[in-house]
């Protein structure tokens, strides 16, 4: 029986340090398998490193904003004719009232920095100024009547224009054929940036703002429709981790193995694939529609984004569940456990890190999708007001951060083009920081058996 | 050939705590279980022999309705404890598997502290009505599961740390600390080495004088060793149940002597 190894003969037949064909050939096929996942992990890294360095190239200027700081004399010939201080008298003069103030206040900055300029005229400045100015300038003073008649130093968005031509992307020769802003003016951003009275900075308001109209891309900002992904994440957490762990228990510990759980399983696999679109159409028909919530509401894209993550939750907590050994399910019903006592005890625990890391990254996908929240009137343009209280954020009117970036980046100035870069960072964060609390939970709730 | 040491044995005429009758079990369409008819006495070990295949742990989880989870599963026929029948409709079957208890082939410990192991079923069945009377069912547990003195130092460790014959017997262990009436064992000894074999089996005699224990083995010695009763299966069928001295000298039906003896299985 055990004689059978050894050759006839008692000798070895071959050298062991000499390479058979078979071995050679073995060899280089593994060699050349090698060299296939090491290119393939090269493109990978070269794409992924090309994206990088094109996002953050492109968008890491968004987070830095030219600002003017000029000295506004708060005329109150012009702000207050009757001279009562009274707050309605105040409010009753318009942004236009504001303009000749500041405009002045420019020239005077102007000319101080530039002597030789041709700028002669005050009206002439406003293509310097964001604006926003007017409307920065007319909330300062309604919130401090009692500095009408003093002189007050104001820091203002520079046009995005004077902002561009400063981060290159406005050149010299393009001038010419822009009526919003003349060499002139260009000239003049280079003395008032020598004088110091214009600055670049990091814009907190790019993060914490609000959407601006399409010619005010310098004062454009990303944090309300934020808050409009928050609010969505909180109704997708709140709908599809109770929903999508109930549904996946059942499924997988409690449903009888039937055709009709068979039939369940196909579509929850199918629903899964289904273009997130379909969901939108779905939420537009259903929820606003027909149930009669309103539209662009955080509430609405919430309920929608649930029925898309659903699926993709169910999935891998199925899959989580179905990994537990099934010798644990045995020992608890062995002492006398009930089925839900096992499930809830031994089972859940054990299956709670896949769990966790299923519904992070379908919060995650529900946090970059567009689509679907387009189709329910949360396209970014909407996102320009916070909402009133917490609770008044789920039905306000807003946007979402991808839909934001989706509508910055077709609009025509290209100054937006830049925020849109600048959008799909601040998304990047979030995302990473979600992928990165999945490991952490991972981590912390893994148990070895 | 069989030749291990083996002392004869005599039962005690003890009540029968387990009655079977006609029972039958299929798979589907697979006849898994053929007509078993088998008195399970108290206090007595019964060993549970025969190839691969056979039944012979189908008819354990019988016992005390494991088949239950599997959905493809049936049983027909009668089995009483104690004069009941366990498949009647009105039978939970938590409340049979809390006197009817069930150590597995592979040692399975809860992914949880040693302690909390032992305390897991006095905690759902509410056996315990403080901290100090679940200490006590803990170490008592322990000390019957022959385990005590290696772990009571380190209760609050993951009894999945232990070895496997440590593990084993802590879920042994587990398996008393419900006070069951019966102790089910399918093949409890097969993942373990020599050594721990004999410290498990040493404790089955043990365990003997408080409950009716019920084991299935592959192997005969082991039967032999650690059992009062043997019941041989071969294909489903019961084929002989008797005293083990002489089952395993004194063979009446052909087929358990060629087992016994290696002819088959």
């Amino acid at each position: 029986m055990t004689d059978a190894s050894i050759p006839e003969g008692g000798k070895v037949t071959k050298s062991l340090v000499q390479l058979d064909a078979r071995t050679r050939r073995r060899n280089a096929a593994e060699a050349r398998f090698r060299a296939y996942g090491l290119t393939a992990i090269v493109i990978g890294f070269f794409f992924l490193i090309t994206l990088m360095v094109a996002i953050v190239g492109n968008g890491v200027g968004a987070f830095r904003q030219s600002f003017i700081t000029v000295e506004v004399f708060l005329d109150p010939a012009k702000l207050d004719k009757n001279g009562a201080r009274d707050i309605e008298d105040i409010k009753k003069v318009s942004t236009f009232g504001y303009a000749p103030l500041i405009q002045n206040a420019l020239l005077e900055a102007v000319q101080a920095a530039q002597p030789d300029t041709p700028i002669k005229k005050a009206g002439d400045t406003k293509q310097l100024i964001s604006a926003s100015a007017l409307a920065a300038v007319r909330d300062h003073v309604i919130a401090n009547p009692e500095e009408i008649g003093q002189t007050v130093e104001f820091r203002l968005l520079a046009a995005s224009r004077v902002d561009g031509y400063l981060k290159g992307r406005v050149k010299r020769e393009d001038v010419v054929r822009d009526k919003n802003i003349n060499v002139e003016h260009l000239d003049a951003a280079d003395a008032l940036l020598a004088a110091g009275t214009l600055t670049r900075s990091f814009n907190p308001e790019f993060v914490l703002g609000a959407d601006a109209s399409e010619s005010r891309a310098e004062q454009a900002g990303m944090g309300v429709s934020m808050l409009g992904s928050f609010y969505m994440m909180l109704v997708v957490l709140a709908l599809s981790l109770p929903i999508g762990v109930a549904a996946s228990i059942y499924l997988e510990e409690f449903a009888p193995k039937n055709w009709f759980t068979d039939l369940i399983e196909v579509n929850i696999s199918n629903l899964a694939a289904v273009p997130s679109i379909v969901f939108g159409i779905l939420g537009l028909s259903v929820f606003i529609q027909f149930g009669g919530l309103p539209q662009s509401a955080p509430l609405v894209g919430g309920l929608v984004l649930t029925l898309m993550t659903l699926p993709r939750i169910i999935i891998p907590a199925r899959a989580a569940l179905k990994a537990v050994p099934p010798s644990i399910r045995d020992a608890a019903l062995g002492v006398g456990a009930s089925r839900t006592q096992t499930v809830f005890h031994h089972v859940l625990p054990l299956a709670a890190p896949g769990i966790l890391t299923g519904l992070i990254i379908g919060l995650g996908q529900a946090l970059g999708e567009t689509a679907p929240l387009l189709l329910i009137g949360m396209v970014g343009f909407v996102a320009t007001n916070l909402p009133d209280g917490f609770f008044a954020g789920f039905m306000t009117p807003n946007s979402a951060m991808p839909a934001q970036i989706y509508e910055w980046a077709k609009r025509a100035d290209p100054a937006f083009y830049e925020r849109a870069w600048g959008g799909i960072i601040i998304l990047l964060v979030f995302l990473l920081i979600m992928n990165f609390a999945a490991i952490v939970l991972r981590r912390k709730f893994e148990r070895r058996w | 050939m069989y030749d291990a040491p083996y002392t004869e044995r005599t039962t005690a005429v003890t009540d029968v705590k387990i009655s079977a009758r006609d029972v039958q079990v299929y798979y589907g369409d697979n006849h898994a279980i053929k007509d078993v008819n088998v008195d399970i006495q108290d206090k007595t070990v019964t060993a549970f022999i025969g190839p691969s295949g056979c039944g012979k742990s189908t008819f354990l989880r019988c016992l005390n309705r494991m088949n239950d989870t599997i959905d493809i599963c049936r049983v027909l026929g009668k089995i009483e404890l104690d004069g009941e029948d366990i498949y009647d409709k009105r039978v939970d079957p938590v409340q049979l598997r809390a006197k009817v208890g069930m150590v597995f082939q592979k040692p399975n410990p809860f992914p949880k502290s040693i302690y909390d192991n032992i305390a897991y079923g006095p905690r759902i069945h509410g056996l315990a009505k403080n901290k100090a009377e679940l200490d006590e069912i803990v170490e008592k547990s322990l000390r019957r599961g022959a385990i005590w003195d290696e772990v009571k130092d380190r209760l609050s460790e993951p009894g999945t740390g232990l070895s496997g014959g440590q593990q084993q017997r802590l879920c042994i262990a587990r398996a008393v600390a419900t006070e069951p009436e019966v102790l089910l064992m399918d093949e409890p000894c097969s993942a373990l080495d020599p050594i721990a074999t004999a410290q498990v089996e040493e404790l089955i005699d043990e365990l003997r004088a408080n409950f009716s224990v019920v084991i299935v083995t592959h192997s005969m010695q082991q039967a032999a060793r650690v059992s009062q009763k043997t019941a041989f299966f071969h294909l489903g069928n019961l084929v002989e149940y008797g005293e083990t001295g002489k089952i395993f000298t004194n063979p009446e039906d052909p087929r358990t002597e060629s087992y016994i003896t290696g002819r088959i299985g």
